[in-house]
């Protein structure tokens, strides 16, 4: 055990180290024109740091030493209507610091690209979330299909062992707590979906809390993709009963129908909205703040290597805290995205007279706003 | 703000990527996976239900072989007193027989005896009877041999007549 927690001691120093090394790569590169003397009197662009680490980029940057740049370059596809598709290395454009362009194309200081000339353009590129969703997909693959074949091989009467049996506790708890309260006897249809979207937020989530890991969960159009994948089904699968109550709510006056109906439509595109920023904003701010808290180290050190140093056991300790915060709140993200897909889907399937059968199930019924996470 | 604004080309690769996997883990890990989970539940529940089938079977046929023991030893019991009612009667019913033989035998005999003791006495009589007329032809031989005998006896029976 105190071999493992030495390990994520260790891990968090490496981050640490490369947050250290990029903060005066950043020092170097937003001012080199400034000279040596300037660099002590230079502010810490802390901003422009812990954005630049939640953020996308084209180069999957792991460390710096001096002017060695430790960089993955990604592949970057662009299609542009007039100029047609263009695929090349993001080493093209030049190494931080001294950018250059490419093919027309040119790397911004927000790491975006732009085209020399001003056209048009798509961008189509592997980044970094990009390269981290595809790694972790290859995970989920490897993992699920060799659990489903242990399944395969061993018959169902045989107790799980190894992966499957860290596996099956989390599936059976997707279908008896996620999704058999909220979509009853129909909660099968909608399993595979609802497996997909836990293990793939929580393996993104995890993946992302590694040093050095893409904040891939924490992407506004990672999560705005998700929540229209809800929107859709729910949408498509939504049957005449969730329809009429929609828009011609029974049993409420005229009067008030003229009002309530638009505040029910609104509520169908807020449902997807809110799962969307839900996840986006949690993981978000959880990267965010555990990349504070490292980056005090450099504001104190700023002031004098002293106070850094004397901080920095500090800084360490909260940002353990932090980490082993967001391990939960990763596997609680899920969770909730899981479980409010499910909420949503129930809502749009569920049958007339739902009142009385679901609660002589003995099921609970999850409402949206009991989840306050 | 930059952190608001979705770009494109992140969106359509989750679509794709999620939708790729979903197809994917779908047909070839979640259906198995959930298809075993429920196979195994239904097994479980089957085993259980079965395994009280059993007891409840185990149950019932050992009272059913308590109600058969308790049946056979009341049938022995009731089978011992009529054996010993039987024997009782048999043998009674021997010594009834048997007395009943004996005084008829005794009977018999008696009868018998009495008539042995009849055709005795008879002979025995009939014997004294020849005896008795041997005898006394024997004495009235040797007295009346001579005359003078004889004239004494007719003067003797005269004398006798006479004083009648």
């Amino acid at each position: 055990m105190s071999y493992k927690r030495l390990l994520s001691l260790l891990a968090l120093i490496l981050m640490l180290l490369g947050n250290a090394s990029s903060t005066f790569a950043q020092q170097e590169g937003t001012a080199p024109e400034a000279g040596h003397e300037a660099e002590k009197s230079q502010a810490l662009d802390i901003k422009k740091i812990i954005f630049n680490h939640v953020g996308d980029a084209h180069e999957w940057h792991f460390f710096t030493v001096g002017a060695f740049h430790a960089t993955l370059p990604l592949p970057v596809i662009l299609y542009s209507p007039e100029k047609g598709l263009a695929l090349f290395s993001a080493a093209n454009f030049g190494h931080e610091g001294h950018r250059e362009a490419y093919n027309g194309y040119s790397l911004n200081e927000a790491g975006k690209i732009e085209a020399t000339d001003g056209s048009k353009f798509y961008d189509f590129s592997i980044t970094k979330n990009i390269l981290s969703m595809l790694i972790s997909v290859a995970l989920l693959l490897i993992i699920m299909l060799n659990v489903a074949k242990k399944y395969k091989q061993k018959g169902s009467m045989i107790a799980p062992s190894g992966f499957q049996n860290a596996i099956e506790p989390v599936i059976t708890f997707v279908r008896d707590e996620v999704a058999r309260p909220n979509l009853g006897h129909k909660a099968d249809k909608f399993m595979p979906l609802l497996l997909t979207f836990f293990f793939f937020i929580w393996i993104n989530n995890l993946l992302g809390l590694l040093p050095g890991g893409a904040n891939f969960t924490g992407n506004i159009a990672v999560t705005a993709c998700l929540a229209l994948i809800t929107f859709i089904v729910m949408v498509t699968k939504a049957n005449g009963h969730f329809w009429g109550h929609l828009l011609n709510p029974p049993g409420v006056p005229f009067g008030i129908k003229l009002l309530l109906v638009p505040i029910e439509i609104m509520s169908l595109f807020i449902k997807p909205l809110a799962l969307a920023i839900r996840l986006f904003a949690n993981i978000l701010a959880g990267h965010i703040i555990i990349l504070s808290i490292i980056c005090m180290i450099f504001i104190f050190g700023a002031m004098s290597p002293m106070v850094g140093w004397g901080f920095s056991p500090v800084s360490i300790a909260f940002s353990i805290f932090m980490f082993l915060l967001e391990l939960l709140v990763g596997a609680i993200q899920a969770f909730i995205f899981t479980t409010l897909t499910a909420v949503f889907i129930g809502q749009a399937v569920e049958e007339g007279h739902h009142e009385d059968h679901s609660h002589n199930d003995g099921h609970y019924h999850v409402n949206e706003n009991e989840i306050v996470l | 703000m930059e952190l608001l604004t979705p770009e494109l080309g992140l969106f359509v690769w989750t679509l794709l990527a999620f939708v790729l996997v979903f197809v994917i883990l779908k047909k070839f890990a979640w259906k198995p996976i959930l298809n075993s989970l429920g196979e195994r539940e239904k097994g479980i529940a089957d085993s259980i239900a079965t395994a009280q089938r059993v007891k409840s079977e185990m149950a019932a046929m050992q009272a059913e072989n308590q109600q058969v023991m308790a049946q056979a030893r009341e049938e022995r019991s009731q089978m011992l007193k009529e054996a010993k009612e039987m024997k009782d009667k048999i043998v009674s019913e021997a010594k009834d027989q048997a007395k009943a033989e004996a005084s008829k035998i005794i009977g018999d005999a008696r009868v018998q005896i009495e008539h042995l003791k009849m055709a005795a006495m008879t002979e025995v009589k009939n014997e004294v009877a020849a005896l008795a007329l041997q005898v006394s032809e024997k004495i009235l031989r040797k007295n009346l041999s001579t005359d003078a005998e004889q004239s004494n006896y007719a003067k003797m029976l005269a004398e006798e007549v006479k004083l009648n």
